[in-house]
């Protein structure tokens, strides 16, 4: 092959190969959906789900797992709902506040070695007990200002998609180029070099823990602006569809291979692959085992493109 | 020719069916967003919704009613949805909400791609849409006026209660509770939960009764109510008026009870068919009929002298249906006014 590409490029090239091929079948079935409104309504949703990908990701990266996702977004967009708008100096105090839990959360997993799988589950409860007490009724009102960046319409090119590329940008900035990025990527890979290299591996697995948190609670408020108001059940998808989307986005449980663009398309993909299912008009009973055979398919495409790759490697 | 004879097919069809005013809708589409599907209920309610409006499809009321159901019953899952279906240009969406208020967002959205969007049973709060709900404090009110009727001495009640935490649970207490302080005659002596299933309602009122004095009626929420005469039968108490919830084993129950020493009793819920009457009132809308934005559902009662008769009808393990007509829901349309 003389075409020269980088392990990483290779990594990002089937999960961009399955949403151009998604998008394009949508498009096929729902020629509507090819237009400025048409490919909003089609993205919005996937905004939150991105961010919350990404703060996925970002524990990923650490070698572990956050199963409290979906109800720490739902917790909230429950206090969005409720203090931000009203008193936002008591809501912003709540959510900083929620960001110190998870940076506490790392370090207690790092230095009592606890599983995060376990920490995070038992964590879970905590905030959907919490989100419960401040919304025990479904209600709420969205902060304006969230509204009106969820909903606002940029020319040419619809928020959805704007959101998605400066979300990519950032992140994979803050990944793939910073030294903050480098260090928990290397705490993934090799915590023991990282360590005897003098860094300090609490403050990175508590510093990922907090920036996973700030991703998630741009999350919380960015589904409240496209809601209108919370529910405490209102993101508890998220757990498992975060998790997804980092896998399909070229991400690995562990070794801290991650990537931030493979992730925001990777979420994308996930919501595509559900508009998809939808247009086909596929009976409900079906639609979650399709979802499965997309990933299940996508990621077997990925297996091979290892293999091909190893076998390169190996000449 | 072949083209010319469909041509004359169609317009002997149109003119056999003259339908002066359901013209207006017949090349509209509606759309059912459902957010669950998983009990009995919810199947009849969907099962009732192909039968009518497959019917109305036929007739050429509208050219489309498909049914969506999400599945996994979550709000943004379902909010997706909706956004899908403002992309495939339905001109109405009749929603049975996962969330009244985490839909709103996509329930706005439809309403400004100019869809008209009828909620029902699980009823979503934003002003845009309209709201067909039922009056469960009026259904908890009118079991404890029955019982005023039947026990002119009153007497002690034995509540069940629903699930914990579910808005219906709370209005039909409180409408019992209502009833309650307006007939002083009676006292509930004992409260319990049966999360609306027959099984958990049996336990519940076991656990409680050896505790209780003597019990006249039991007030239900449906789906409790074959639980709770179980439950008396084994700790070999009189059984007391148990009022019913139009489950067939409930009904079946009745019917037995009644054969063999003239048990009197009644039974209320609301009937799964009122997807077909959001159905029609949404067809009312498309067709411009200026329609108020909250109406109500009458429930479906069942009492002595017609039980047999819905007995018949509710399909084993269902629920007792009643599918609405253009007629009802033009009637439930007007009386709102």
């Amino acid at each position: 092959m003389k075409l020269n590409l980088s392990t990483d490029s290779v990594r990002l090239l089937i999960p961009a190969l399955s949403l151009t091929v998604l998008l394009c079948a949508v498009f096929y079935l729902q020629p509507r959906a090819m237009s400025y409104t048409g490919l909003n309504l089609l993205f919005n949703l996937a905004v939150p789900i991105t961010l919350a990908t990404i703060a996925q990701m970002l524990i990923m990266t650490v070698n572990d797992l956050d199963l409290s996702m979906g109800t720490f977004v739902s917790f909230v967009a429950c206090v969005a709902a409720t203090f931000l708008p009203t008193d936002p100096l008591i809501g912003a105090a709540i959510l900083l506040a929620a960001i110190a839990a998870y940076a506490v959360l790392g370090i207690v997993i790092h230095v009592r070695e606890l599983p995060s799988i376990v920490v995070t589950l038992g964590m879970s409860f905590v905030w959907g007990g919490l989100a419960v007490l401040i919304l025990p009724a479904p209600g709420g009102q969205a902060p304006v200002w969230a509204r009106l960046l969820m909903t606002s319409k940029p020319p040419l090119v619809p928020m959805a998609i704007v959101a998605s590329i400066v979300i990519a940008v950032v992140t994979h900035f803050i990944v793939m180029r910073s030294s903050f990025g480098v260090l928990i990527r290397g705490v993934g890979g090799n915590t023991r070099s990282v360590e005897r290299a003098g860094w300090s591996i609490i403050a990175a697995r508590g510093g990922a823990y907090a920036l996973a948190a700030f991703f998630a609670v741009l999350a919380g408020i960015a589904l409240v602006g496209l809601t209108t108001s919370a529910d405490a059940n209102i993101a508890l998808r998220y757990t498992l569809l975060s998790i997804a989307g980092v896998i399909l986005g070229g991400g690995e449980f562990v070794g801290g291979r991650v990537s931030p663009v493979g992730a925001v398309i990777g979420a994308l993909t996930l919501t595509l692959a559900g508009s998809f299912l939808s247009f086909l008009r596929i009976s409900p009973d079906w639609q979650i085992g399709a979802q499965g055979a997309i990933l299940i398919i996508v990621l077997a495409l990925r297996l091979l493109l290892n293999r091909l790759e190893k076998r390169e490697k190996g000449r | 020719m072949n083209i010319r004879k469909m041509l004359l097919a169609s317009v002997a069809i149109a003119c056999a069916f003259p339908a002066a005013t359901l013209a207006d809708t017949s090349d509209k589409k509606i759309a059912l967003s459902n957010n669950y599907a998983g009990n009995s209920w919810r199947q009849a309610m969907l099962t009732s919704w192909e039968k009518v409006t497959g019917e109305a499809v036929k007739a050429g009321v509208v050219s489309a009613a498909d049914a969506f159901t999400t599945a996994e019953n979550q709000a943004t899952e379902q909010a997706a949805q909706i956004q899908n279906m403002i992309l495939q240009g339905y001109d109405a969406i009749v929603l049975n909400a996962a969330s009244p208020t985490a839909l709103n967002g996509a329930v706005k959205e439809a309403c400004d791609a100019g869809i008209t969007v009828v909620s029902f049973d699980g009823i979503v709060t934003e002003p845009c849409a309209w709201r067909i709900a039922v009056d469960f404090k009026e259904m908890g009110r009118s079991e404890i006026e029955y019982l005023a009727k039947r026990l002119s001495d009153g007497g002690n009640l034995l509540e069940i209660r629903g699930l914990a935490g579910v808005f219906v649970d709370d209005a039909i207490s409180g409408g019992i509770h209502e009833g309650v302080a307006e007939n002083p005659q009676f006292k509930i002596a004992g409260s319990v939960h049966g999360d609306w299933a027959q099984d958990v309602a049996q336990r519940a009122v076991a656990g409680i009764l050896p505790s209780l004095p003597e019990i006249a009626a039991v007030v239900t929420q449906g789906g409790d109510g074959y639980g709770a005469a179980q439950a008396f039968a084994a700790a070999k108490r009189p059984t007391p008026i148990i009022i019913m919830g139009n489950r067939q084993d409930e009904l079946a129950w009745w019917k037995e009870q009644k054969d063999a020493n003239g048990y009197e009793t009644m039974s209320v819920s609301i009937a799964p068919g009122v997807s077909t009457l959001a159905f029609w009132v949404a067809q009312q809308i498309l067709d411009g009929k200026e329609v108020k934005k909250d109406l109500v559902v009458p429930f479906l009662r069942i009492d002595q002298d017609n039980l047999e008769a819905n007995l018949e009808k509710t399909p084993q393990g269902g629920v007792a249906n009643v599918e609405y007509t253009l007629e009802d829901a033009q009637k439930v349309i007007d009386s709102a006014k």
